[in-house]
Parts: C-alpha cells; structure tokens; sequence
C-alpha cells in the first residue's frame, strides 16, 4: 500500500463528497480540506476532520503540530485560508465552549466569572442565578462562589473553567490541555469532570500530551503532525495497530523528538 | 528667616491658619484665600479627567481592536502626544474660543468651562495611550477565551478595562496628577482671574512673577501635598490589588508641570 493510501485508510470515516454531512448520528461541525497559514507558515495542512454527537476526540502530536491550531479552527476562533468548516443551519449551529490549559479568570468573585459567561452566552438573565448555582455545585465549588476567582488554587481554577464552560450547556466542549499545568490530584478531579460532561452526552474534543489520559478518556484518537493529519482512529486501534504511518509509531514510542 | 522655612511657616498658615507660628501669617497678602484655589483646581482638574476617560477609555480600547489602514500612524501619534505642551493645548483652546474663534459664540474663555476643556484635551491621549497598552496586555492573556465565550471584539475590550480596574484606576490617577499640576493651558484660557480661574498653578505663577518668593514656594508645597494624596491613593490601590490578586497596577502618579 502506498503512503497515501495507507494515511487514506487510517482515516475514518472517510468521507465522499465536499459538504454532505454524515447521516447517522447527526454532524456538528465539519472540516473539509481545511489549511490555515499564518503569512508564509502553513500551520494546518488540508485537515478534513467531522466531529458527530458524542464523539470524545483527542488530538495528539508533538509540539507545535498544531493542534491548538485545529482547537482554534473548530471553535471558529480562526478562518480556514482554504477549505471548508462546514456548521448545520443556523437554528441548529451546536453550542460549543472551550477550556484552556491556563483558564483567564476575571478580577471578580467566582460567581461574578460564571455570570459573565452565561450574559455572553445569551442566557436569559432569569436563569442566570439557576445555572450558576447549577454549575459550581457540579464542580464543587458552591462553597466558594463569593471567592475572588484568582485566589483560587490551579486545580479549582480550572474546575471552575469547566463550570464556565457546563453552564452554557455547550454540544461540543473544546480543551486545550486542560490538565496541563495540575498537579496529579487536580488532575485527576478534572479528569473525572471531563469524563462525566461526556456522558451527559457532549462531544469532547481535547489535545492532550498525556496518552494515559487519552486512553482514559476518549473514544477516538486524531494524530496530527507538522499541522498534517496522519491519523483519524478508534483509540483502540490507535494504540494497537500495526501499520501505523512511521512518525505516529515512532511518537508512541516516545522517540519523537519535541519541536 | 530664610526663604524655606518663611514658605514652610506660611504653607503652614495657609492650611491650618490656628496652628501657624505668630506672626507667621503676616506675610500672607490680605485677602489670601487658599481653600477656594484649592477647591477650583480640584474640581476643574477632576472634572477634566471625567471627560477625558470617557473618551479616551474608549478610544483606547477601540483602538486595541481595530484593525484598519494607518492604524499605526494613529497609535504612533496618540504616543506621541502624551509630551503635548500644555501650553499649546492653551493656546489651541484659546483660539477657538475666542470671540473671533469658531466657538467664540460659546463665551467660554476665561471661565472655569474652558479650563476644563483644555485639560480635558490634555488628559485624553495620556488615557487613551495607556488603557490601550493595558487591553493589548490583557487581550493576550484572555482575548481568546473572551471569543470563545462570544463576546465581540471591541466587548472584549471593555470588559478587560473593567478586569484591570484597580490599573485603568492608576491611569486616571496619573491623567489627574498631569491635570492638576499643569500651568501653561488654565493660564492661557482661563486668565488667572481672582476668585474665578485662579488655581493653584496659576497663583504660583503669580506670586513667582510679582517676586513673593516664599508665598509661591508654600503654595506649591500645599499641590505637592495634594499630589502626595494621590499618590497615597494610589498605594492604597497597589495593596488592595495585592491583597486580592487583582489588576496589575502601574507606576506613580508624577507630577507633569508644563
């Protein structure tokens, strides 16, 4: 088999057409072709990604194999600079929200963070109070709603950007590294919450260095390098299979160097 | 006695006239009313600053958003006004106001009215320039995760003003430090007129030219004083802001004379 061909086949599902989304179950967003360059560097190479209800994605690759980039690109934070990101109809455009590895708190209370989330998101403002309540309970942090929100240890700030995030009742939920910067115990505490928001049913699409946590919590693995999709599989098979594309094998072995 | 100590005596009885020296107050000429120049200078100084950031918060935060063709050269001339003479600024002012000017019609000059104009345009750019650099600080920080929460260019800007409140708080500090201290615009359209333009500046002056050394030297001993508040203010906020984590809080207030 070709290289080509072998990077086609590890690609799944794989996809004809430009803009037919896939029937069953129903699409959210759609990359097709996507490239995104900032002035001469190609960060993102003719990427076609479908993310679907309840899919649990995460990104892998060495540094500065673009998958923030691709984190950006989906939540419509960047325009492709060629290709298609494809969205259902308006009236139907999924709620998304995105949890970064260093989450910006503003210089308020821990409730104040969450009512400016939830006045952003367009939430009426009589659930507002509901929704906060709701959300820091779900994270545990009810106790310390009236906290400043920078006073707050790393592991609870990033609990309450999972808060953030959950009260918008976002379809899909973007993370980029979110366990990054934790110590193991947050790590596991924000781990548990991420894994728990998937079973309520939103899609997760995260990027994460740590392939022990890619294991533990998704369902489907996206290998990019040097902003090149090379792979798109279950995370069974990525793990298991054989015929990788050597720069996939050869980071499973931890022998990639870090660019 | 020398000069020092006469103006220290007599800063002293301008203040607190119960607790002067005796016959500290003999060198005061009749009339001497400090409170009411301390008053004027506060109120036109600070109601300068009140028009200067609402104007120039926003210009600022726009202006860290906005991308369009010369935007460069705009922020390059806003920096480059922060060194505006105030006297020019005066001078600008009085010529529109005058009564052959296009605003003469107003009847403005040598009021309270057109000093505050005049400081108002001297403030602007100071506030503008500076709350800029705070939102292109913070944008990097969270501008990211303020888009991802949905909110708009220029909203995300704002909101960062309100995040570096405790800092966008200094700025204006500083914007009123610049605004109290300066000579050259409130003598030039206000006039220094007795009981209705004269401030504290501008008295300075006065007393400078008519050789009453040791009035003037305790005179700008009581705005160092007023200046010195400020800044006690301002480290007030500095410990709040460590306190609570909170705004990143920038530089003391100098006093600007021009």
């Amino acid at each position: 088999m070709s290289s080509v061909g072998l990077h086609n086949a590890l690609l799944c599902p794989a996809l004809p057409g430009v803009s037919v989304a896939p029937a069953t179950p129903p699409g959210l967003i759609h990359l097709q072709q996507a490239t995104v360059r900032f002035g001469a560097q190609v960060a993102l190479r003719e990427i076609t990604l479908h993310i679907r209800r309840g899919d649990r994605i995460a990104l892998v690759g060495a540094n500065g194999s673009g998958k923030t980039t691709l984190l950006r690109l989906l939540n419509g934070l960047l325009t492709p600079s060629a290709g298609v990101r494809w969205l259902p109809d308006a009236g139907a455009r999924p709620v998304t929200a995105m949890v970064f590895q260093r989450p910006f708190l503003l210089h308020c209370s821990v409730r104040r963070n969450l009512w400016v989330a939830l006045w952003l998101a367009g939430v009426p403002a009589a659930q507002r109070a509901r929704r906060q309540d709701d959300a820091l309970h779900r994270v545990g942090l009810l106790a310390l709603a009236g906290r400043p929100a920078r006073s707050l240890s790393g592991g609870q700030q990033q609990r309450l950007a999972l808060a953030r995030a959950w009260a918008v009742r976002p379809d899909i939920l973007f993370l980029d590294e979110p366990t990054a910067s934790l110590d193991p115990s947050a790590k596991r505490e924000v781990e548990t919450l991420i894994d728990e928001f998937g079973h309520d049913g939103m899609a997760l699409v995260m990027s994460s260095h740590n392939l022990g946590q890619v294991k533990r919590l998704a369902s489907r693995v996206v290998y990019l390098d040097a902003g090149r999709l090379l792979a798109d599989l279950p995370v069974d098979d990525f793990f298991k299979r054989t015929d990788l594309p050597p720069e996939v094998a050869q980071f499973l072995k931890g022998e990639l160097p870090w660019t | 006695m020398d000069t020092f100590s006469q103006s220290l005596a007599l800063a002293l009885a301008l203040i607190v006239p119960a607790a002067a020296p005796p016959g500290a107050a003999s060198g005061l000429p009749p009339g001497t009313l400090l409170w009411p120049i301390v008053a004027l200078s506060l109120r036109v100084s600070a109601t300068a600053c009140a028009v200067g950031a609402g104007l120039g918060l926003l210009l600022g935060a726009w202006l860290a958003v906005a991308r369009f063709a010369g935007q460069a050269l705009v922020v390059g001339a806003l920096n480059t006004l922060l060194a505006l003479p105030s006297v020019v600024v005066g001078l600008v002012v009085y010529l529109l106001l005058s009564r052959s000017g296009p605003l003469g019609g107003w009847g403005l000059l040598f009021t309270p009215s057109a000093m505050v104009i005049a400081q108002s345009i001297l403030v602007l750019p100071l506030i503008a320039a500076l709350s800029r650099q705070l939102v292109v600080d913070a944008l990097r920080e969270g501008g990211d995760e303020l888009s991802a929460m949905g909110a708009g260019q220029l909203l995300s800007a704002l909101l960062l003003l309100a995040h570096q409140r405790l800092a966008v708080a200094t700025v204006l500090l500083t914007a009123f430090g610049r605004a109290v201290a300066e000579v050259g615009a409130v003598m030039v359209v206000g006039g220094n007129i007795a009981g209705v333009t004269r401030v504290m500046t501008t008295a300075i002056a006065l007393e400078t030219s008519k050789g009453d050394l040791p009035l003037a030297l305790a005179l700008g001993l009581v705005l160092l004083g007023v200046v010195a508040l400020i800044n006690l203010a301002l480290g007030l906020l500095q410990r709040r802001a460590g306190a609570a984590g909170a705004g990143r809080v920038i530089g003391p207030v100098a006093g600007v004379a021009g």
